[in-house]
């Protein structure tokens, strides 16, 4: 198992890396730092003060190994739009997106799951067909619309649920939660279900169709063969077998969850990490989009690796030590 | 001869397609009786497997069956609602399938599946359940049985999973196996271990056994009876010994030219001219008459059925002793 | 002639015409086509005729409301524009962005993938590390970024001159890889067929081997992708301008209507965002059910 793990954290060095490099080059090559920073007007000592600070004399090498250097320390320097830390921006907006994200998460497979099993066991009845309607119009239909009308029903017309923000938090140390508060709770309702609800019917349909596949293998026939019982047969030797391949694509939409935010948070006015980086966007704000792929390359690369983790869990043939 | 275990009769599994429906079997009919083996070859798509398949009640969908019965020891099983069948299969009638390396479940230890098995079918607890099921491991010949007993299926070669496959359709002592294709899948140097596995096992317990294959070998050296199916009709039934060596209906006469003999040399192998037809193109009469060197007017009309030939009975013309013989040509 | 009643007898063509699903997008597909493409003759107004625009049409609800018009079917925005008519406009850009967004997308793997099965080895690897890594970051995030790039990179005035082309390639280069992957697999079974060896062998160039044997063979499966592919392209235009990053305001899509319309949800003003949306899921549902159909077709096992 160490030899498994290992290798796979091997490989990740390298994405990174791949990454970073992307990052510096955005960096180092685009848009004017100085320009930026010292605004238009400074001295030919001023500026060289700051070259020099920020080490841009440096050969590109030297620069790019101190960029990953700082990095690695959480630091990104000064965000060109608002003239703070990148890493304080982050910090203070990391705990809006990363509980929205997991509420729409469980959201996502708490309800695609059962769905996915359900049409995938019966695929004739009229409920799948109603539930593949269903997930067909979420696919289709852009994250952001699904935002405006269930602000529209929700907020404008019945005004059960706020249609922005936050509500109240409660911070405990540098983490501020939704999570504790009635008014928190509300304001994640609509949110976490415009972000859901693409991965739902994505969840869906990927455990249908693989428990589709695994009902038409040799051992689940085999498994009739022998009169074992439905129940058995479904929720045991397909559920299992289909829990291999989807736990790699889960893990990978779960992941892109955190980066599909953007759209939600900037329906929702969410004070997260996705509007942070819409808004340098739209102002060419490179350290805060440097920072934030850096960031969101390493929640991927971790997402992999615990899914490389659980597929060892669930597959013996991975245990006993023959790769894949 | 006794009452049967096994009654087929006239059975017919049609195939609706969109071109029009296709009959996979057209009245097939075969006896299987206690503690038999009956062997059961023909070319690939001449409708083995199915007739196996539909004895389980695991025709694939949309196969159905469309006429005829099926009958275990009298009592119809073709028309039961699934739960009922479910109860048979495993627990009356076991089932062999060909590729050891996907019928077994790659998650689940061979334990697991083994004792699964006996406590779905018997009133017995899961210390029994595990207790018996190294009894069939040791029993199949896998060595060191209550250790592998915990093992997965990728842990075992071909060989060992087609004997654990062998323990898993047995474990609940059914009356009768449907073995369909066993050794096909394995190494050459295996298959012979494999069938004489299955027959000292079966003889053991009295288990009939249907063996589906293509290999006339096996079928010589293990079946008691054999049928020979052809374009989804039986063409001959009777005893092995008779079949093999004096074949009545021309197809299986064929058939048997074609196998080289062990104990002398030929220089040229007998050959069947063409090929078995299609589903959607079976040709009025008899379904070989296109084929058949001893073809006449009545063969390219009139299906003949199943009637007593010289020591079997065959689906052919040249042995209805009712109607005058006409021979186009000889 | 010839080639038209082969089509119509094709087993494609059956499937289609069982298909009530297929034969419903594909109506509403061509409605919207038509509606978008041939806008300046079929739309009621020019929505960007500014001397036709009246302050004083402003907010006019649909004509099925006690307040609505039968002269806007189904009202007006805040400028006094017809809704309908800034649809179908709207329609256009979506539509020109998704298909040219595609068609990059679809140009640049295909190259990629053709390059990468016939080269084989480092070459490959490379290739194939690239566009697994790209796989797994949402498209939508790709696109942003490329377009940020843009932003700092070009002076104002240019990028919003081009500000379309650069949405197009920030789509089309979000979405290459899976272009790449299905061609690439392909490329890589025809490479060691003997035709293409013998082909080889008698002086054929690589380039042409490639195009005329191994690129045949996926036109079904790239048919298919390119299908979705338009859904996805074009929600994710739609996305861009919803952020504010897409095309410029002064070329509206239907994505930028929706923004729009999203300032006025509050004030219950809802056509202005409900009837731009309900245009985009109307082409985005039927171009997928269409890609969905297809798949199913062109998919033998399936059938």
């Amino acid at each position: 198992m160490p030899a498994f793990i290992l290798s796979r954290i091997l490989q990740a060095i390298p994405v990174m890396l791949a990454v970073a490099l992307i990052a510096f080059a955005l960096f180092a090559f685009v848009g004017d730092p100085i320009a930026t920073m010292l605004g238009q007007e400074f001295t030919p000592a001023q500026r060289d003060a700051l070259v020099a600070a920020l080490g841009l004399d440096q050969p590109v090498p030297v620069q790019f190994l101190r960029f990953v250097g700082r990095a690695l320390h959480g630091e990104f320097g000064l965000s060109y739009r608002l003239s703070r830390p990148v890493s304080d921006l982050i910090l203070e907006r990391a705990p809006a997106t990363l509980e929205l994200a997991l509420c729409a998460s469980v959201l996502a497979l708490a309800i695609g799951m059962p769905m996915g099993v359900y049409t995938g066991l019966y695929p004739r009845s009229p409920l799948s067909r109603f539930f593949l309607t269903f997930s067909l119009v979420g696919v289709s239909l852009p994250t952001f619309l699904i935002g405006s009308l269930l602000i529209l029903v929700f907020a404008v017309w019945l005004g059960w649920l706020p249609s922005f923000g936050r509500g109240d938090t409660v911070q405990l140390g540098w983490w501020s939660t939704g999570f504790l508060t009635a008014s928190g709770w509300k304001a994640l309702v609509l949110p976490s279900i415009t972000l859901g609800l693409f991965q739902l019917t994505l969840i869906m349909r990927l455990v249908r169709s693989e428990m589709m596949e695994v009902l038409r293998s040799d051992y689940v026939k085999f498994a009739r063969a022998r009169g074992i019982r439905d129940r058995a047969i479904n929720f045991g030797h397909a559920l299992r077998n289909t829990l291999v391949p989807v736990i790699t694509i889960v893990g990978l939409q779960l992941g892109s969850i955190i980066a599909f935010s953007i759209v939600t948070e900037t329906v929702f006015q969410w004070p997260g990490m996705g509007l942070l980086f819409i808004q340098s966007v739209s102002s060419a704000d490179i350290p805060v989009m440097a920072a934030y792929l850096l960031l969101i390359s390493a929640v991927f690369v971790t997402i992999n690796l615990v899914v490389d983790l659980l597929y060892y869990a669930v597959d013996p043939r991975l245990r006993a030590g023959r790769g894949h | 001869m006794t009452e049967p275990l096994l009654q087929v009769r006239d059975l017919v599994v049609e195939f609706p397609t969109r071109r029009g429906t296709l009959r996979a079997l057209d009245k097939v009919s075969l006896d299987i009786a206690p503690g038999e083996v009956l062997g059961v070859v023909g070319e690939s798509g001449a409708g083995k497997s199915m007739t196996g398949a539909a004895i389980i009640g695991l025709l694939e969908p949309p196969g159905r069956i469309a006429g005829g019965s099926i009958s275990l020891r009298g009592q119809r099983i073709d028309n039961l609602p699934a739960r009922e069948m479910r109860k048979i299969r495993g627990k009356r009638i076991g089932a062999i399938f060909q590729d050891p390396l996907t019928t077994l479940n790659p998650l689940y230890t061979v334990g697991r599946q083994l004792a699964e098995t006996m406590q779905t079918h018997l009133a017995i607890d899961a210390a029994e359940a595990r207790r018996r099921a190294v009894g069939w491991l040791e029993a199949v010949g896998i060595p060191a049985a209550a250790e592998r007993v915990d093992a997965y299926p990728h842990q075992f070669s071909g060989g060992m999973r087609q004997r654990v496959v062998i323990a898993l359709a047995l474990c609940a002592e059914p009356e009768m196996v449907v073995a369909d294709e066993p050794t096909t899948a394995l190494d050459v140097s295996i298959q012979a271990q494999v069938i004489a596995l299955l027959k000292r096992l079966t003889r053991e317990k009295g288990t009939s056994v249907m063996l589906i294959t293509h290999d006339m070998g096996v079928i010589a050296e293990t079946a008691d009876r054999v049928a020979v199916m052809y374009a989804g009709r039986v063409a001959e039934i009777g005893p092995v010994r008779s079949v093999v060596k004096a074949a009545a209906h021309p197809y299986s006469a064929g058939l048997m030219a074609s196998i080289p003999p062990l104990s002398h040399k030929v220089d040229v192998l007998a050959q069947i001219d063409g090929a078995m037809p299609r589903l959607n193109a079976i040709p009025q009469g008899c379904a070989y008459n296109p084929r058949c060197p001893h073809v006449f007017d009545r063969c390219r009309v009139e299906r003949p059925e199943l009637i007593p030939a010289t020591e079997t009975r065959a689906a052919c013309w040249l042995f209805d002793s009712t109607a005058p013989r006409e021979r186009a040509h000889v | 002639m010839g080639a038209v009643s082969r089509f119509l007898e094709s087993d494609l063509f059956w499937s289609f015409r069982r298909t009530p699903t297929a034969v419903l997008s594909a109506i509403v597909a061509f409605v919207i086509v038509v509606g978008a493409v041939f806008a300046p003759w079929l739309a009621p107004y020019n929505p960007f005729d500014l001397a036709s625009l009246d302050l004083m049409d402003a907010f006019n609800p649909p004509a099925f409301m006690p307040e609505g018009t039968a002269a806007h079917l189904i009202g007006t925005d805040d400028q006094g524009r017809d809704v309908l008519s800034a649809i179908m406009y709207g329609a256009r850009v979506s539509l020109l962005v998704g298909v040219s967004a595609t068609a990059f997308a679809l140009i640049l793997g295909v190259l990629v993938g053709l390059l990468a099965g016939y080269a084989g080895g480092a070459v490959d690897a490379v290739l194939m590390r690239i566009a697994d890594v790209q796989l797994t970051f949402p498209n939508i995030l790709i696109a942003l970024l490329v377009d940020g790039v843009a932003r700092a990179v070009l002076p104002r005035e240019v990028h919003d001159e081009i500000a379309i082309y650069v949405v197009i390639v920030a789509i089309g280069i979000s979405d290459w890889p899976r272009f790449a992957r299905t061609v690439r697999g392909s490329a890589l079974v025809e490479r060691n067929k003997e035709y293409v060896l013998a082909a080889r062998v008698i002086g054929i160039s690589p380039a042409r081997i490639m195009l005329t044997h191994v690129l045949p063979n996926v036109l079904g499966p790239l048919l298919v992708l390119a299908t979705l592919n338009l859904g996805l392209a074009i929600v994710s235009e739609a996305t861009l301008s919803f952020l504010g990053v897409g095309v410029p305001p002064t070329q509206p899509s239907l994505g930028t209507l929706i923004r729009i319309g999203n300032d006025f949800l509050f004030s219950g003003e809802w056509w202005i965002t409900v009837f731009p949306g309900v245009a985009l899921v109307a082409m985005v549902l039927s171009v997928n059910l269409l890609g969905d159909w297809l798949r199913d077709a062109l998919n033998p096992r399936l059938r």
